[in-house]
């Protein structure tokens, strides 16, 4: 029952034909930090697509918090969704908005409490360390602050997975480094973390559960694992 | 959790609307030119919608008025003498289906001409001296329909000089409303489609600029409503706005026109919708018909961007 993330034979044909996954079986338990690895065009994108109902699978269950969400109605989504945060190698900060009006904009769409918001968004930009940028537009930051509000706005409404598609993707080693020391902290609260990457220094120094998918297949899963390719 | 949050939407929030009128509002404003040749786009459709609705409106209520008239006038030669005319109305009264047979004085005939006009007595002395008009036989039938037998039984009798009765008018009338129905339709869906596609593609335009937006906020899990209601509402102001004009101009051309020409009509025994009938209810509908071309604009390209 501690499972976070359950997938039981999951499969994914893109409409073109391409099967980018091929009968994928694992769980993830609650708090886990797990890194997916593999080539690129392995499917590791598809893979994290599929935690936040961005693709359905086109065979299988994906059971997230107890819940199959391949067979979730439409209408549904929206709820899902706010219980899984999301980050990119790109950021997707909104440029005419300053750093809070990002991250509180995430709970605005949802509704939340005005004076629930003004105290949240302080709380995860202090977390991530920008409470003092808040007043700044994401063109007046450096790539690893962007990502660092990026993820503060992932985080805020408390999700209890956080998923990212190569978040240190477009950044340099040292900001790298800070990115993982976010990460640590929201794991250390009790958020499960899944994080697609390409970056073997930090796999092969931050000790996590490693997963590596090639051809749209698991091939290796080991706990404190190694990175296993050349970087 | 999803319950909740069913709950929590039922009624919208007062600060989320204020959000999503603002969202309008700012994007109205930010593709100022697009929503002015939107907005205008509806204008026009809807003044020509006003004109044509106040006019076949009223042809409607008049060929009404003169259908459901159940009157055939006798009007008696000049020469008929009291004799004759006592004649007649007992023949009038032996016609089938004819209820009832009033006699109408060339005197009082006058003096109900002349009220209506409802002008100074006193220009109009000449003719109380020779007075112009015939004496007439009113007859009432039970249906409208029956008024045509009467009118052409009566026609050959004896000191008949003439038969007046609606029906002609009315079915000359009904042909031309219809016709004038069918241009006055096509060219009103037409126009209507236009003002349509041009809401569509401006709402379009303001949903390519916040594509990034609309992106975020399907990730953090806005609902589609959510995203929707921003473009709704565009749509509706864009519809509303466009039938300002038009509704002031009905007011006033409608004022105008139903204030000179009501006691010309009067002397045909024929009056228009009244004024404030014409003004509160066609405004209305004009604002209706407005909304509903800027809801439908908003929701044909929204829905094809969110692909729900
Ligand atoms: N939208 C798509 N349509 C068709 N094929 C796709 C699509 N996205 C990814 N693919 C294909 O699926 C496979 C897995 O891609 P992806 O999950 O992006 O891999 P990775 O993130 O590991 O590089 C690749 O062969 C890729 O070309
Ligand atoms: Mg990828």
């Amino acid at each position: 029952m501690d499972d976070m993330i359950v997938m039981q034979n999951v499969w994914k044909a893109y409409p073109n034909g391409v099967m980018a996954l091929n009968g994928i079986d694992l769980s993830v338990k609650k708090g886990e930090f797990v890194y997916v690895v593999g080539p690129s065009g392995a499917g590791k994108s598809t893979f994290i697509k599929m935690i936040y109902r961005e693709l359905k699978p086109t065979r299988g269950k994906i059971i997230i918090d107890n819940k199959n969400i391949a067979s979730l109605r439409e209408r549904q989504v929206p709820y899902f969704r706010r219980k899984i945060g999301v980050v990119f190698q790109d950021f997707k900060l909104l440029p005419k908005l300053t750093v809070y009006e990002n991250v509180a904009f995430a709970l605005e769409v949802i509704e939340e409490r005005p004076v629930y918001i003004k105290k949240r968004v302080m709380e995860v930009l202090d977390l991530v360390g920008l409470k003092h940028k808040l007043r700044s537009f994401p063109d007046q930051l450096s790539g690893g602050e962007q990502q660092r509000v990026s993820i503060a706005r992932s985080i805020c409404n408390r999700p209890p997975v956080l998923i990212a598609d190569e978040p240190t993707g477009n950044l340099d080693p040292e900001t790298s480094w800070q990115i993982m020391d976010v990460f640590k902290r929201i794991n250390l609260q009790g958020t499960t973390i899944v994080m697609a990457t390409h970056n073997k220094s930090i796999v092969d120094s931050i000790k996590h559960r490693v997963i590596a998918l090639e051809g749209g297949m698991i091939v290796r899963d080991e706990l404190e694992g190694e990175y296993g390719y050349e970087a | 959790m999803c319950e909740m949050n069913w709950k929590g939407n039922m009624v919208m929030k007062l600060r989320t609307m204020r959000r999503h009128v603002s969202e309008s509002l700012k994007s109205l404003t930010r593709n100022g030119w697009m929503t002015f040749a939107s907005v205008s786009a509806v204008t026009v459709s809807l003044i020509l919608v006003a004109l044509f609705l106040m006019v076949m409106f009223n042809l409607n209520k008049i060929a009404g008025d003169i259908e459901k008239d159940v009157e055939v006038r006798v009007y008696l030669d000049r020469s008929t003498t009291p004799a004759q005319q006592n004649q007649l109305e007992e023949q009038l009264k032996q016609v089938k289906n004819v209820q009832s047979v009033t006699f109408q004085s060339k005197k009082k005939g006058l003096n109900n001409l002349l009220s209506s006009l409802g002008s100074d007595k006193g220009t109009f002395e000449d003719l109380q001296k020779e007075n112009p008009l015939p004496n007439v036989f009113i007859l009432k039938t039970r249906q409208p329909q029956q008024t045509i037998m009467v009118a052409n039984e009566v026609r050959h009798y004896p000191n008949v000089q003439d038969v007046r009765y609606g029906k002609g008018t009315v079915e000359k009338m009904f042909k031309f409303i219809n016709i004038a129905r069918n241009i006055g339709i096509v060219l009103i869906l037409g126009l209507i489609f236009t003002s349509v596609f041009l809401i569509a593609n401006t709402i379009k335009l303001t949903i390519v600029a916040r594509r990034r937006e609309i992106e975020i906020m399907k990730l953090v899990g806005a609902t589609n409503a959510f995203v929707r209601w921003p473009y709704f509402i565009e749509g509706l102001i864009m519809g509303i706005l466009g039938s300002v004009l038009p509704v002031l101009l009905v007011i006033v051309v409608y004022h105008f026109a139903y204030y000179s020409l009501s006691s010309n009509l009067s002397q045909m025994f024929i009056s228009l919708i009244p004024f404030q009938t014409m003004a509160v209810n066609l405004s209305l509908l004009l604002v209706g018909v407005g909304g509903i071309i800027g809801v439908w604009g908003s929701l044909s390209s929204v829905r094809k961007f969110l692909k729900v």
